[in-house]
């Protein structure tokens, strides 16, 4: 679309204008930035320097944070205290600091893997599934076709706790309460709704002259969805997945309302992390950050696909 | 070509089979290709919901499945529209829902507006703000809480530098009416990315041409945005609100891990209700009948809505 203006085209924008546009959208993305800054750096303060008054700006590195996400400690009577063997390692030296010994590791790692279990689990199962579905929607004559897409997307309009309700005494009977496979069929079942939709957009827009062509060439119908379509939707395919593993990375309402012990993934679990007198917050930040910094560094590499992916989730009708 | 299990199975079977098989109508590739799908959703969304029906004519409580469960008709929908708490929580879904719809709007629109000056490194920039959308808004929601704390928290502290009011004067979540505008700033903050994005690309689809036909009729700037610009982002603009109301409707986890819908019952949106209905009070006949009653809202309301953004798109 930009290259039909040039530089001389009358609707082109005036050098002041385009100034004046770009220092009030930095002014935006610093300010939109901000709590995002502030979580990264609270993970590295100590913890008297994270709730100190006025706010740290500069402070000391600190890697307690990291250190009371991955460990649980116990507080042992000072004459104990003072008889302890020198600290034999950094982390140790650290809890040391705080006049306390490791008790042993946090959960922090089981639930950081169950994310990423259940996130690419759901979203492999979303996208084969969604594929098939959508290329069968997108090429054949499927009764009740339109209803089906009207129904697929009016299951999102249901509340997740409303959903819960049944979902909770379903698991209940068959055993799938906190299971991974539990999680990833119902992340799945909550995810397909949007993949058909993405999907069946992008295999729209690939021209059925290929696999007519392949068709005459002696290929099969399945053949020529494998070896013309599927390679040509890649992309679309690449979006749609990041959609798809985005929800399930972040969903918490029924991870924490069908999942406890084992199948438990981390939203859940990091406001949950304590310390004396309420949540350890560089703990907390510190969990956070390495939570959400793959979505974001995701996000700035993916960029293209990410935004063209919502505008056209949201927009195509 | 690797060999795949499937390519082996297929070598195996006689050639008489195969060719049935790898030749299938187009009807039953289709059905083959959509019977998954069909049946995830039946198994996970339809079953559920019927289910959920069920229930909530009953007086069913999940945290005793060995006791009696009577039928008990339509009590439960009585008791939940009658009940003056559940009115109050409406009214506080659609305090949030507007303010948030309109702060949104307002920001979103003016964001794509002004990016759309393509000025260098506005897609870079269009990044960094689509950020907050994208991560978990429970983790999110539960670190707005520390940025809230009257005594140590960043925006009490931004607060006093520009305003001189003492930081420990007020509190974001606590009592005196602060916290429903703190939910409505958070999601602004996470949400407004996404109106934005849809209104750039209402503004990227509008052709220069029009302008330029605008600008030989010499119509002002002014003229321009008012006839040109605002009607053609207008079907746009509604989606992402659709979209937004959709979400905010069904809003749990940012609000949940945020106030709790406290203090009080100051942010006590529908969706947190139902679930202490549902999981704190073990009422889960009377939460069904809640939970349809939502569904049917949310359905009603976004089928009205639907309607009117296809007379303007007719336009």
């Amino acid at each position: 679309m930009s290259n039909l203006s040039s530089s001389w085209s009358v609707t082109e924008p005036s050098n002041l204008s385009k100034w004046v546009a770009g220092i009030v959208v930095v002014a935006y993305t610093v300010i939109t930035l901000l709590p995002l800054v502030w979580i990264i750096s609270t993970g590295f303060k100590s913890g008297p320097d994270s709730i100190s008054y006025p706010p740290k700006v500069l402070f000391e590195p600190s890697l307690e944070g990291y250190v009371n996400l991955f460990t649980t400690r116990t507080r042992v009577a000072a004459e104990e205290f003072q008889a302890l063997p020198p600290p034999e390692t950094w982390y140790d030296q650290i809890v040391r600091d705080q006049g306390m010994v490791i008790a042993g590791p946090s959960r922090f790692g089981e639930r950081f893997l169950n994310s990423v279990i259940i996130g690419f689990g759901s979203t492999a199962l979303s996208i084969l599934l969604g594929t098939l579905a959508a290329y069968a929607f997108s090429r054949f004559k499927v009764p009740l076709k339109d209803d089906l897409l009207f129904f697929i997307l009016s299951t999102r309009m249901m509340p997740p706790i409303a959903v819960a309700i049944p979902i909770y005494l379903m698991y209940r009977e068959l055993g799938l309460s906190d299971t991974h496979l539990g999680m990833i069929l119902l992340y799945t079942a909550v995810n397909i709704s949007l993949a058909v939709w993405l999907l069946k957009g992008f295999i729209d827009e690939i021209p059925r002259e290929y696999e007519e062509a392949a068709l005459i060439d002696g290929y099969t119908r399945f053949q020529a969805f494998r070896k013309v379509v599927l390679p040509q939707a890649a992309t679309g395919i690449a979006s749609t997945a990041i959609f798809c593993l985005i929800f399930a990375w972040n969903e918490y309402a029924f991870a924490v309302l069908l999942t406890s012990g084992t199948a438990q993934t981390a939203p859940p679990f990091i406001p949950t992390i304590i310390g004396v007198g309420g949540q350890d917050w560089p703990a907390v930040a510190a969990g956070a950050t390495l939570f959400l910094l793959p979505v974001m560094i995701f996000t700035i590499l993916l960029r293209k696909h990410l935004l063209r992916g919502i505008t056209f989730g949201a927009v195509r009708k | 070509m690797t060999q795949t299990p499937i390519d082996r199975l297929a070598r195996a079977t006689p050639p008489s089979l195969s060719r049935k098989v790898r030749g299938l109508s187009d009807r039953a590739i289709a059905w083959i290709f959509v019977a998954p799908t069909i049946f995830l959703l039946l198994a996970i969304n339809i079953f559920p919901l019927i289910w959920t029906v069920r229930l909530s004519f009953t007086n069913y409580a999940a945290n005793k499945p060995n006791a009696e469960v009577k039928w008990v008709g339509l009590r439960n929908y009585e008791r939940v529209l009658t009940d003056d708490g559940i009115w109050a929580n409406m009214t506080t879904t659609a305090h949030f829902l507007i303010w948030t719809i309109v702060f949104q709007v307002v920001i979103g629109f003016t964001l794509a507006w002004l990016i759309n000056r393509k000025f260098k490194g506005n897609d870079l920039l269009t990044t960094l703000i689509v950020l907050p959308m994208m991560l978990s808004p429970a983790v999110v929601g539960n670190f707005w809480t520390f940025l809230y704390q009257p005594q140590i928290g960043l925006i009490n502290y931004v607060v006093e530098l520009i305003t001189g009011t003492p930081a420990s004067s007020f509190s974001m979540l606590g009592p005196g009416g602060l916290a429903p505008w703190s939910i409505v700033i958070v999601d602004t903050w996470m949400w407004t990315p996404f109106v934005m994005l849809i209104c750039l690309a209402g503004l990227r689809s509008i052709p220069d041409y029009i302008y330029e036909a605008a600008e030989i009729d010499r119509a002002s700037k002014w003229r321009q945005f008012w006839t040109i610009t605002v009607p053609m982002v207008l079907p746009f603009l509604m989606l992402a609100v659709l979209f937004r109301g959709i979400e905010n409707f069904k809003m749990f986890d940012m609000v949940a891990l945020l106030t709790g819908g406290g203090p009080g019952n100051e942010t006590l949106l529908t969706s947190i209700d139902l679930k202490r209905e549902a999981f704190e009070k073990w009422r889960t006949g009377y939460s069904s009948a809640y939970a349809i009653i939502l569904f049917v809202t949310v359905f009603g309301l976004a089928s009205i809505y639907v309607k009117a953004l296809n007379k303007v798109k007719e336009r």
